[in-house]
């Protein structure tokens, strides 16, 4: 069993876990990620590693809440435990003096972005992070960011923090912060991912992605993380996650994370308002 | 006078067809005391015993058999349990009939006896009996040795070196043990409590077990080195196999690996009272021949699929899979398109799969294999309408602790190399053993690499 050390909303729907688990903590490298098993009928969950602490043992993910197994980790609480926690999985997150590095993160991608961000300012980088969302109230970690970061830039749908707009701008923003990157990496949803490829392509730039498909094991058995990189079949588990994201073939990944949109709603519907009248 | 011999083998009682596609509940009900009995009878025992040579793990075949006769099912179980630390798995998962059944002298002008049935009629006798005995365990010898992995390879290993006195640790990388018998092979098949108990047995010899520990991730071999005197990696199946056809990619295809895992280890044919869905598609095409692509047909059936296709592009007599599984699968209702090679599956606009298009084959000449190869007939395309496609054709070794261990010997399709009489790898102290080194194969062939490592392994720690 794992012991909970914390579990908190940090902002609406998203949630900061940290699992006492020596082992990944000792092991873990940006890029990583973990499996997690609320109890023992929950899903295998995979969550990627935000921060991990390798003197008190501990590991640090953000998770949002979809479907049922993310709602039960949503109700742990600091003493509690869950069954399984399994990694650190995946490659590492390629770092070296790229020079000048954009780092975009959203939703559930911030968290996973500090430890790449941190990494890269240890090797020399120049860094930039760019944090997107609906809204200010769903940024967050803007304080750590700025601490190895050469600026922290702002973009909200409605205008509330920063630039007013979305990743879409992404060109005119750089030049207005005159900003040449030699790489990019993004990290949080599909959609921020796919997009900030589509916009980097006709600037040249290498983009960096941080997949998140469905799993099972994790562990390179099952192959259902499987997408098309570069026109070949690849396992996000084994081969990535970190794919060029000028190579992933997005229209099909986006309908692959779908398959089962309809089952995980399905303990929401538990929940709804009309349910308790 | 001289004993009648009994050509006929008494068969063993099974859920019938109609009502066994509705549950997960286990096929096959096993031998009654008195049909058990009455099998055993017929063993003519032998004095240099085939069987007992046809086995890979060596068990005392005449000998067990003998005490299902005198009905003395405790010294049978213990006589079994000697060589062979998972009976209840192996009475039933074995392909007996390529083993000892395959030269059982009564095969010669009749049935031979039907030794895996009598295997399990011990091992649930002794399960029911609540009276598990433990055998003697060699004095602590302070050797530790790793095992990476809790499937039938691993655990093989664990049971021989845990009676010889050393600790043995075995780390699990999901969160069941029991590897292929857990994940892959279903519960109609293999109750998943008869596994759980085989594992108890074995921790009850003192051997630890952690679940969820990924070796190659969690720690590397190297830094496992540091802390044990040898260690035996078993890590099974890798990634899987796909016909490399246009819409694989689609939502509704699967491998077996995913398809079983979701079922078996996850439990998703009991959603949503375990997380973990699995869809309830209508029509199912089934892609390969094997075991495994029986298992995934069957699997689909109990889900409720109206018509359940395994496509094969042989033929009949080719398919890999054990008499005894093609016959279960017919029986409940699979349809069988040998001769037929899948060579694209359609999709919509949403990216489901809808349909599958294939072309119908012919028998040639032989291929190396010395089965005659398949050849397609031109102009022979045909399209079935399918809901969901399992590719179950085979894997890769897992590749993760190749990826994190240098100096490990790799061979070209990423199995670890390991001597076949040993299991010793290219690294001092290291061992490796089933799937990982062979690719898929049969679970009483990876106990058999395990009986034979743990083997080497003594001697080694021994001279060390």
């Amino acid at each position: 069993m794992f012991q909970i050390i914390e579990r908190r909303m940090i902002v609406p729907n998203l949630h900061e876990l940290v699992v006492e688990a020596p082992d990944i903590a000792q092991a873990a490298q940006p890029g990583n990620f973990i499996i997690v098993r609320p109890d023992e009928y929950g899903e295998r969950t995979p969550l990627s590693v935000a921060d991990w602490d390798r003197e008190a043992g501990t590991v640090t993910s953000i998770f949002m809440q979809v479907g049922g197994s993310t709602a039960k980790l949503a109700r742990l609480k600091p003493g509690d435990s869950m069954p399984s926690c399994a990694g650190p999985l995946g490659k590492d997150t390629e770092i070296e003096n790229f020079g000048t590095v954009l780092c975009v993160g959203g939703c559930y991608g911030i968290g996973s972005l500090y430890p790449v961000a941190c990494a890269l300012k240890e090797a020399g980088n120049k860094v930039y992070t760019l944090l997107e969302g609906r809204s200010s109230y769903l940024l967050y970690w803007q304080d750590r960011f700025a601490e190895v970061s050469e600026r922290v830039i702002e973009v909200t749908r409605d205008g509330t923090a920063g630039y007013k707009g979305h990743i879409s701008r992404l060109a005119e923003i750089l030049t207005l912060e005159k900003i040449q990157p030699d790489l990019i990496i993004v990290n949080g949803c599909t959609f921020l991912m796919m997009k900030t490829s589509k916009v980097t392509e006709p600037m040249g730039c290498k983009t960096i992605v941080n997949m998140n498909p469905i799993m099972i094991d994790g562990t390179g058995m099952c192959g259902v993380c499987r997408l098309t990189v570069a026109g070949k079949m690849k396992f996000a588990c084994v081969d990535g996650p970190d794919f060029n994201g000028h190579e992933v073939d997005w229209e099909e990944f986006l309908k692959r994370r779908q398959t089962y949109n309809p089952e995980e709603v399905h303990p929401l519907r538990k929940s709804g308002c009309a349910s308790h009248f | 006078m001289a004993k009648q011999i009994d050509y006929k083998q008494r068969a063993m009682p099974k859920q019938e067809p109609f009502e066994r596609v509705k549950n997960f509940d286990e096929v096959a009900l096993g031998y009654t005391e008195t049909l058990a009995q009455e099998e055993a009878s017929r063993c003519l025992g032998c004095k240099r015993p085939f069987c007992t040579q046809g086995c890979p793990v060596a068990v005392d075949i005449p000998g067990f058999i003998q005490c299902i006769v005198d009905g003395d099912f405790a010294g049978g179980i213990r006589k079994i349990k000697e060589t062979n630390a998972l009976p209840a798995v192996c009475g039933r998962v074995c392909p007996q009939e390529e083993q000892c059944e395959q030269v059982c002298v009564l095969g010669k002008k009749g049935d031979p006896v039907s030794i895996g049935r009598l295997e399990r009629f011990l091992a649930d006798w002794e399960a029911a009996s609540g009276a598990t005995e433990t055998p003697d365990i060699a004095p602590p010898t302070g050797k530790r040795i790793a095992i990476v992995g809790s499937g039938p390879a691993g655990v093989t290993v664990a049971n021989d070196l845990a009676l010889l006195g050393h600790e043995v640790v075995i780390y699990e990388a999901l969160h069941d043990a029991g590897g292929v018998l857990t994940y892959g092979i279903p519960e109609f098949r293999l109750p998943k409590a008869i596994v759980k108990r085989e594992v108890e047995y074995v921790k009850s010899l003192g051997v630890k077990l952690y679940t969820d520990y990924i070796v190659g991730k969690t720690k590397t071999i190297d830094k496992l080195g540091d802390e044990f005197d040898a260690i035996f990696i078993a890590a099974g199946a890798g990634l899987p196999w796909f016909l490399e056809i246009p819409g694989e990619n689609l939502n509704g295809v699967y491998s077996a690996n995913e398809y079983l895992t979701r079922c078996n280890l996850m439990k998703g044919f009991r959603f949503p009272e375990y997380d973990t869905p699995i869809k309830r598609p209508s029509n199912v095409a089934v892609f390969g021949g094997g075991n495994v692509a029986m298992d995934s047909a069957r699997t689909a059936l109990r889900l409720g699929a109206d018509e359940v296709h395994i496509v094969y592009r042989r033929s009949r007599s080719e398919l890999p899979a054990r008499e005894e599984e093609v016959e279960n699968a017919e029986e409940e209702g699979v349809i069988f398109d040998f001769l037929t090679l899948p060579i694209r599956l359609n999709g919509n606009e949403h990216g489901w799969l809808t349909s599958l298009e294939c072309l119908k084959m012919e028998l040639g000449e032989p291929d190396d294999s010395g089965r005659r190869r398949p050849v397609p007939i031109e102009g022979s395309e045909f399209i079935m309408p399918v809901d969901a496609a399992v590719c179950s054709i085979g894997n890769s070794p897992n590749p993760l602790i190749p990826m994190t261990t240098p100096g490990l010997e790799v061979g070209r399709k990423g199995n670890i190399v390991a001597d076949e009489e040993t299991g010793k790898t290219s690294r001092d102290a290291i061992w490796a053993g089933g799937d990982v080194v062979t690719g898929a194969a049969t679970v009483i062939s990876a106990m058999g690499a395990g009986r034979n490592a743990a083997k080497d392994i003594h001697e080694y720690l021994s001279k060390k």
